[in-house]
């Protein structure tokens, strides 16, 4: 079988426009599946972070209170009563006052230096405060160190900047601040005057952000002994028994309400299970894996019908010349291949400028929303994707053109 | 004329049934997906106070210095109690305001019910007028209740239906995180979007504010910030009076300028005030200063979200590709009329009649593509909540002017797409097409 090339180059400048068309439709169409593709990795990466959170078992409540006439020690007073409440409850297994939570999309963070003057901090670090059930209740992994004691937890009141002399810290953490891995038992600054010594490492522990600015420091972060005695309002993360999820979203409110009904509970999303807060915190992360799924798959469609239209148009134009070959002892299968490798040849020609428009593309999502360099293996399989839908997309009228029959080179059109 | 060709291309549309609805999905596709992303764009980036943006500045001041300030030697994003004060008592603007948001809760009169949450702003008199707030009873207070950090409140129509069933409740008492406050105003329905004055501490699209009072009253109850602070260095304050003299930024500043020589003015006087910190050993930096105007602030803080621009520019893509597609398209089918169209040009018909026709034809392809595009769009509109966050997702509304535009972009950019296509046809030769061949 010997395909010429060149016949069909010259019977390709009788039909500019249509292969300049197929062309620029398989050079648009890879320059956008392959970022696409693209961004819907990224964004996958970062659906599937871990947060370090035994997530089946915790949820959160949001609690606000109403009376902001209150002290530090009234409110701590009625902290640790709630604490007492909600550990009580039979679906509870434990709980831990906080200022925040893994994924909560933002929140709390301090800078990170190793001396108190040092003006250029190292790194950043997302601030948990949390009392000595803060870890067992998330249900971090603890790798090294110990936990809080009870008798090392301060209770720290409205816009106080309080810094305990003890932290846990994620071994993300500990090894941006001691590369050579000997963390425990040293110090850091986290904007205090007075250094907080490193007593237990967890990993992995995310931070309360997710947004790009946040992922430049991911998995930093570190726990302080601190119950927030915040006149505005504190979170209770709570670890309900395995199985009993549901029940102790019901009756921690109640528990609660039973306690003081001086507080609020937004009845919408003041608590949240851990599937909740994932959900939404990702919500964007997700949304554009749909829709650049639904793009990409709906553009390689049209991208492919658009070829089956015009060389089936083609092959209705050309029944005649077809007939002659036929007549003058062509195979069925070269006329087949003809159309094959006529597509290959366009097909071939677009993903080339394809590649250039493609390599733009991410060039602009570089500059203008400082996203990462698109790896090559995208366009090597967008190349070959492309191939293969335009060689499948002409199969259809190939066939049909290889069984014009020679008896068409008599007839009149 | 236009009618029965109009006609033809309502014909046409069941000649080569696959090919035409082929390119009526593609059409309609790619039009769904602009137009559904446009509706979100056109939401987070338009103005929120077109009147007055151009005359509503928020200063910034540098007092972190170079060492500690943002990317690019850029201030901080508000500013702390010192500086934000000191703006407070100049006499530089016609208008000005300093704001924060306050999270409080309504305790309810009686031991019934459950408290309710209340979050909103501490602002200064002019807020009201500075940023136009509606009112349904009432008014704002005085720049003498300003003075005399009186306990007035303004609250939201909101709130008023559902604490006094909307009736005018001016005059009346509410007792808000167990202090006791007269209400002045009860605003109108008031929530621009994005939230240009809030930044800060917002994305730019919350739920409306409840309440809004007087800002050295929440000093006063030193009331926290209920949005965000930002700090700097090695932070050691433990009581109120020690919070407000730190480094920490919390409060938003705005102020109103008449000419561009009043902008001017402000301009300098800024660098002056951070001149004389300077000279007084506070800031040990040369003067760093902003002042940018409402859509130059929404500009520097990113209000638009990266994903709407990403997706709209995909969809545009998306959408020239199947424009693409339907040129090609049309080339075919319009091409293999050339017989018929030999035929009517050797009976006299002029170019311009083979164009019209074959336009026309292309609109009516266009019409077809719209009208799917429509349905698809009303569904996409209603499935933005995957893309968007929830407050974001119900700022895209599938309202008169999206409809119209959809249509228009559809029927538009085919007949533009048919120009090519058109051209062929129009120049099929007449003589050549009456051989037999």
């Amino acid at each position: 079988m010997d395909i010429q090339i060149r016949p069909i180059l010259i019977a390709l400048r009788r039909h500019k426009a249509g292969t300049l068309l197929i062309a620029l439709q398989i050079a648009l169409t890879l320059a956008i599946v392959c970022n696409a593709f693209f961004i819907i990795h990224q964004r996958l990466a970062n659906l599937s972070q871990a947060s370090g959170v035994d997530e089946a078992d915790v949820f959160v409540i949001a609690n606000y209170w109403a009376d902001v006439n209150r002290s530090t020690e009234q409110i701590d007073a009625q902290v640790r009563a709630d604490l007492i409440a909600l550990r009580q409850l039979p679906s509870v297994l434990d709980t831990t006052p906080a200022s925040g939570y893994p994924l909560r999309g933002g929140g709390w963070d301090n800078f990170i230096t190793m001396t108190p003057d040092q003006v250029k901090p190292t790194t950043d670090a997302a601030v948990y405060s949390g009392d000595e059930h803060f870890i067992d209740t998330l249900g971090l992994n603890l790798v090294a160190g110990r936990n809080f004691r009870p008798d090392e937890i301060l209770a720290m009141g409205t816009q106080q900047a309080i810094t305990p002399s003890t932290a846990i810290v994620s071994k993300a953490l500990a090894e941006r601040l001691f590369p050579d891995g000997h963390a425990l038992g040293k110090s850091f600054y986290a904007m205090g005057t007075t250094p907080s010594t490193i007593i237990g490492i967890v990993d992995p522990l995310h931070r309360q952000g997710v947004d790009s600015w946040s992922n430049s420091y991911a998995g930093q972060a570190l726990i302080w002994p601190l119950r927030a005695d915040d006149s505005k309002g504190i979170y209770y993360i709570v670890r309900a028994r395995p199985g009993q999820l549901a029940a102790a979203m019901r009756e921690a409110p109640k528990a609660l309400f039973a306690q003081s009904r001086m507080r609020i509970i937004d009845p919408k999303d003041g608590i949240q299970s851990y599937a909740e807060i994932r959900h939404r915190v990702y919500n964007s992360d997700r949304g554009m894996v749909i829709l650049m799924g639904v793009i990409s798959v709906v553009l390689l469609a049209i991208t492919a019908a658009g070829i089956v239209g015009l060389t089936s148009f083609w092959v209705g134009q050309r029944r005649k010349q077809i007939g002659v070959r036929r007549a003058l002892g062509a195979r069925q299968r070269d006329i087949l291949s003809y159309f094959l490798t006529e597509n290959l040849l366009i097909t071939g020609g677009g993903v080339l400028l394809g590649l250039l428009l493609a390599f733009g593309m991410n060039l602009w999502l570089m500059l203008r929303f400082a996203s990462q360099p698109m790896p090559m293996a995208y366009l090597i399989v967008g190349v070959l994707l492309l191939l293969v839908l335009g060689q499948g997309a002409v199969l259809a009228p190939a066939l049909k053109a290889s069984r014009v029959p020679p008896v068409e080179a008599t007839r009149s059109v | 004329m236009f009618a029965y060709y109009f006609q033809l291309g309502l014909r046409s549309l069941r000649r080569n049934p696959a090919l035409t609805a082929l390119m009526v999905m593609a059409i309609g596709v790619g039009v769904a997906a602009s137009m559904t992303t446009y509706s979100v764009f056109r939401a987070v980036s338009g103005n929120p106070i077109p009147d007055k943006s151009t005359r509503l500045f928020t200063p910034q001041i540098d007092a972190w210095g170079p060492q500690q300030n943002l990317r690019g030697g850029e201030p901080a994003e508000a500013l702390g109690y010192v500086d934000a004060m000191a703006l407070m008592r100049s006499h530089e603007a016609k208008r000005k305001t300093l704001l924060y948001p306050v999270q409080l809760s309504v305790i309810p009169q009686g031991n019934r019910d459950l408290p309710l949450n209340a979050s909103g702003y501490a602002v200064t008199s002019d807020f009201f007028a500075m940023f136009e707030v509606p009112f349904r009873y009432g008014s704002g207070w005085s720049e003498q209740d300003d003075a005399a950090r009186t306990a007035d409140v303004v609250i939201s129509d909101e709130l008023d239906q559902k604490l006094f069933g909307g009736a005018d409740s001016v005059g009346q008492t509410l007792n808000l995180g167990g202090h006791d406050y007269r209400i002045v105003g009860v605003a109108s329905h008031w929530n621009p979007r994005p939230r240009f004055y809030d930044l800060f501490s917002t994305s730019g699209f919350a739920d409306e504010p409840d309440i809004y009072m007087v800002f050295n009253r929440a000093l006063d109850l030193q009331m926290r910030t209920g949005g965000r602070n930002s700090c700097r260095g090695s932070l050691s304050f433990t009581t109120w009076q020690e919070y407000l003299q730190s480094n920490c930024v919390w409060i938003t500043p705005w102020v109103e300028l008449g000419s561009s020589a009043e902008v001017a003015g402000y301009r300098r006087f800024l660098t002056n005030y951070a001149a004389e910190q300077q000279h007084a050993g506070r800031f040990n930096w040369a003067p760093n200063v902003r002042l940018r105007d409402v859509m130059q602030w929404m500009d520097h803080e990113q209000v638009v979200p990266p994903e709407s621009r990403i997706s709209l520019a995909v969809a545009l893509g998306f959408f020239v590709i199947c424009l693409v597609n339907t040129i090609g398209l049309l080339l075919a089918k319009f091409m293999r009329r050339a017989g018929e169209i030999g035929v009517r040009r050797a009976l006299g018909a002029t170019r311009g009649e083979i164009y019209a026709q074959y336009l026309i034809e292309a609109g009516t392809v266009g019409l077809a593509g719209g009208l799917v595009g429509l349905l698809l769009t009303a569904v996409g509109v209603g499935g933005v909540g995957v893309l968007f966050r929830p407050e974001i997702a119900k700022l895209a509304r599938l309202d008169p002017s999206l409809v119209a535009l959809t249509f228009a972009v559809a029927v538009v950019a085919t007949v533009m797409a048919a120009f090519y296509p058109a051209w062929r046809a129009a120049h099929v030769q007449p003589a050549w097409q009456l051989k037999s061949s």
